[in-house]
């Protein structure tokens, strides 16, 4: 293990100390940090595989390592057979609680650094009571590393794990296959039990699993490629936490900072503090505050108490606004040509969390971003754990999880949590005890105008309307770089669309969203001018973007068409 | 019908503005902390930072500051004074509040010292269990207060390993199993009767992190982390230095100068100091990089039984 320099770099003992600790800062400064979930069945090496990882990467300090030496003498759980001097487990499980049960009963973060990355590691139990402890540790990873006992293999805990990260939404799975010195180094049973996580995989919809085959215990691919794996040709765990890239996709969303609170020290300075939980924010930007729907520009960020030029999620900025406009906290400030979905009414995935089980008959407090709403849950499905596939059921219990309703007494500003894990989570709070009892995640399908729906009291319905104007209502934004650019391309498609024989309207000014809805719930075709990063055209979360070359006449053509036949049939 | 999307900016269209550099460890660290004091500012009524003069609480100190700029800390600064720290941090202390125009309070456990605790004459044990453990609840009692900011970080020892950001806290002390899962949101959803909420907005920062962040934002730190010349004494293998007349010197026991330094404070009779000669902010990050013991190591209080600090936990310390 020392053949490879790890662990945070090396300063040469030379002259120039002073350069030297500069330039090795520099090289901190350009680290990046990655936070992975460990994640497994009981019994699969989890603690052991983390305490590897730490050891073998330097990542220990050497009177820790002397306390765990003496720990070990103390009293193992994990009994004979063990081939280490050391139990690396002692490393992260710390309470004493579980030093006695011999299991991981809570989240545990450890940290360690490479020559190119720092890294936060959620140590989660594997223990089937303590499911919500690792949703808890899951929810903000990057890397989801899951351990699979190679002599087992593929268990019910392990699907169940896999269903949670991927509801989770946690970018990257790796599959550590675990014990292989158990199961002789054996080829075939490694790649029989990768083939069956793939399939499990697939089903849930998660894009791609790295699989590895280690032995935690003897450091076979954890750190150090293992002689013994010689048809391995990939490479070892850390290679692929080294080398996972870390997902930012919340920075290029468009833009939502849910609001903390006001800064006011005195007269002249007005600061809406908050973390931006998705996109980039610049003096000059338009924002609309939500729900009010007023709208200003911004006059300046600052961070940490110095102006800015710009900033991007996930920073903890404060505003400055042109306008005095009103937003406290809950409100969110958005860009305005993409805000959030404004909604009550909403579906979501649960994991239940609390011993006592869901109670469809009482209201919920939901914390959403910084809103915090009285809510009603209905369940519309559970899970069935063995084929995880939606099963019936009428309450959710420890550690269940389920599709439900989601009824709020006010309307949340959200995105589905498959576009922003920031601005689509929530959680449920039980109002009697405080205790968090439930973790959501706001799904793709919902109600998105629930609040419009119900303040509105037309006696005209959408199919009437259909058959009188031959067509469906739309609403689309138009959105370009530059305003002007924007509007120039919404009157052109409203050109082609009206000479399509289609009933299409450009609607502008404040509050526009709000408008255009109205418009395209009496059946019209509405667009929505705006800025946003190319020429593009979004229609129900679905974006198409100009082509390179093509004129406006052009991209307008082709825009038309794509709202004409989402409007329906040719009247 | 179809409504106005969630998302306009389709993800193969980056902002061109976006910065591509990726946001560093520490930039990241720094958002996470200044999120969680304005969040708990935001939902509770009487925060108070607990102030222990050490680097950590420099650093907490600058980030609370960065939350809230250019409007002052809306909560005051506890210490909780044993009247065993150095002389040299109470020195900082007065002239750090003053300079930053911190609105600081001292409670010391007067009762008890009246009853002669010392660290000398009652055991690190039971000294510490009175002049501070009791020491702050009794202060975090008579102050009202519903959450308390401290600069625990998650790497300096096994039981902290599991610490949550947003901690609560019965009249009791806590139980391991019945901390809220905060997925990420954090709950602080008022804390109940007789319960209070302790915050950790250093949790994710790491001993190094935390000498990186001293280093590049210039932050004013005790300059007993120094390496100089001071007086001390050999027990066990630990340095300690003999900061007053109040310490009891064993027969033929004498202090002798030497040049160390002390990579945590606490009470100067439990406060083990290192021999080093690195005198200056870029000499103590070299030997932090290269170090090979962990910072707790100095502190005689964790010695003394095996999960000690969890032991504590229970009992309300931080």
């Amino acid at each position: 293990m020392a053949a490879r320099a790890r662990g945070g770099g090396a300063l040469g003992s030379s002259a120039d100390e002073h350069a030297a600790v500069v330039s090795w800062l520099r090289e901190q400064e350009a680290k990046d940090l990655l936070r992975f979930v460990a994640i497994g069945s009981v019994d699969d090496g989890k603690s052991t595989l983390i305490g590897r990882l730490l050891h073998d990467a330097h990542g220990l300090y050497q009177d820790q390592l002397s306390a765990v030496r003496r720990a070990s003498l103390k009293g193992s759980t994990r009994g004979a057979g063990s081939i280490s001097e050391i139990d690396f487990s002692l490393f992260t499980d710390g309470l004493l609680a579980e030093r006695e049960q011999g299991i991981t009963i809570d989240v545990a973060y450890r940290y360690f650094a490479t020559d190119r990355r720092k890294f936060i590691i959620a140590d989660t139990p594997g223990h089937v009571q303590y499911t919500r402890n690792m949703a808890t540790g899951a929810s903000t990873a990057d890397v989801a590393v899951i351990l699979v006992d190679a002599r087992h293999g593929v268990i019910a805990q392990t699907r169940r794990h896999a269903h949670i990260a991927a509801l989770l939404g946690i970018p990257r799975v790796v599959a550590c296959v675990n014990k292989m010195d158990l199961v002789a180094f054996d080829r075939g049973r490694f790649d029989e039990i990768v083939d069956e996580l793939r399939s499990i995989a697939s089903r849930l919809g998660v894009e791609a699993i790295h699989p590895v085959p280690v032995s935690a215990l003897a450091g076979d691919n954890v750190v150090e490629r293992s002689a013994r794996t010689p048809w391995w040709t990939g490479g070892t765990l850390l290679d692929l936490l080294e080398s996972l890239p870390v997902a930012d996709e919340d920075r290029d969303g468009p833009f939502r900072l849910p609001m903390q609170l006001v800064l006011r020290p005195g007269l002249g300075y007005r600061g809406f503090a908050g973390r931006i939980a998705r996109g980039t924010i610049a003096a000059g930007d338009e924002v609309v505050a939500l729900p009010s729907g007023k709208r200003t520009r911004v006059a300046g960020v600052d961070v940490g108490g110095r102006e800015v030029p710009s900033a991007s999620a996930p920073l903890s900025v404060a505003l400055r606004l042109v306008d005095e406009i009103d937003v406290s906290r809950g409100d969110v400030l958005a860009c305005p040509s993409a805000p959030p979905v404004c909604a009550a009414e909403l579906e979501a995935d649960l994991v239940w969390m609390s011993e006592r089980p869901l109670d469809p008959g009482r209201t919920y407090l939901l914390k959403h971003t910084t809103r915090i709403v009285r809510a009603a849950v209905r369940v519309l499905s559970g899970t069935d754990p063995e084929t995880l596939a939606p099963a019936p059921a009428r309450s959710l219990a420890l550690n269940d999880v389920g599709r439900v309703l989601v009824t709020c007494r006010a309307p949340l500003l959200f995105d589905p949590y498959r576009r922003s894990r920031r601005t689509g989570a929530f959680i449920l709070i039980d109002s009697v005890t405080n205790d968090t009892v439930a973790a959501g995640m706001i799904a793709e399908k919902t109600k998105r105008d629930g609040t419009a729906d119900a303040t509105t009291r037309t006696q005209v319905g959408a199919a009437e309307r259909r058959e009188r104007l031959g067509q469906a209502g739309v609403l689309a934004a138009v959105l370009a770089p530059a305003l002007e650019a924007a509007r120039e391309l919404a009157f052109a498609v409203e050109r082609e669309l009206f000479d399509r024989e289609r009933v299409a309207t450009v609607v502008e000014g404040p509050a526009a969203e709000a408008a255009g809805a109205a418009c395209a719930r009496a059946g019209l075709i509405a667009i929505v001018p705006g800025v946003g990063g190319g020429a593009t055209l979004v229609v129900d979360g679905e974006v198409a973007s100009s082509d390179p070359g093509a004129d406006v006449d052009e991209t307008a053509r082709a825009w038309a068409a794509i709202l004409a036949s989402r409007s329906g049939a040719s009247p | 019908m179809n409504a106005l999307p969630a998302d306009a900016v389709p993800a193969h269209e980056p902002d061109p503005r976006v910065d591509r550099r990726r946001l560093s460890h520490l930039r990241a660290l720094e958002a996470e902390s200044i999120h969680v004091f304005r969040e708990v500012v935001a939902e509770l009524e009487r925060p108070v930072m607990l102030y222990s003069i050490g680097k950590d609480s420099s650093v907490l100190v600058r980030l609370a500051q960065k939350a809230f700029a250019p409007a002052p800390l809306p909560f005051p600064l506890l210490h909780i004074d044993t009247t065993w720290k150095f002389r040299a941090m109470i020195d900082f202390r007065d002239r750090f509040a003053k300079d930053n125009g911190l609105d600081l309070r001292v409670h010391t456990n007067h009762a008890a010292l009246a009853e002669g605790a010392s660290p000398f004459a009652w055991g690190s044990n039971k000294y510490t269990q009175v002049m501070k453990t009791h020491a702050l609840l009794d202060a975090l009692r008579a102050g009202g207060y519903d959450a308390a900011f401290g600069g625990a970080r998650r790497d300096e020892e096994r039981s902290r390993a599991k610490e949550r950001v947003l901690s609560f806290r019965d009249r009791h002390g806590q139980g391991p199993k019945n901390q809220r899962p905060g997925c990420g949101t954090y709950s602080t959803a008022r804390s109940g009767k007789g319960e209070s909420i302790r915050a950790f907005p250093l949790s994710n920062w790491t001993e190094l992190d935390v000498w990186q962040y001293i280093w590049l934002e210039e932050i004013p730190i005790v300059p007993l982390y120094f390496a100089a010349p001071r007086p001390v004494v050999e027990r066990d293998g630990v340095l300690l230095m003999v900061d007053d007349e109040r310490f009891p010197l064993e027969p033929g026991e004498s202090p002798r100068i030497e040049t160390v330094r002390f990579r945590t404070l606490g009470c100067y009779p439990l406060t083990g100091a290192t021999r080093s000669a690195a005198a200056t902010l870029p000499e103590i990050l070299r030997e932090m990089i290269e170090a090979t013991s962990s910072e707790r190591q100095g502190r005689l209080i964790d010695l003394d039984e095996e999960a000690s600090m969890e032991a504590k936990k229970r009992e309300g310390y931080f």
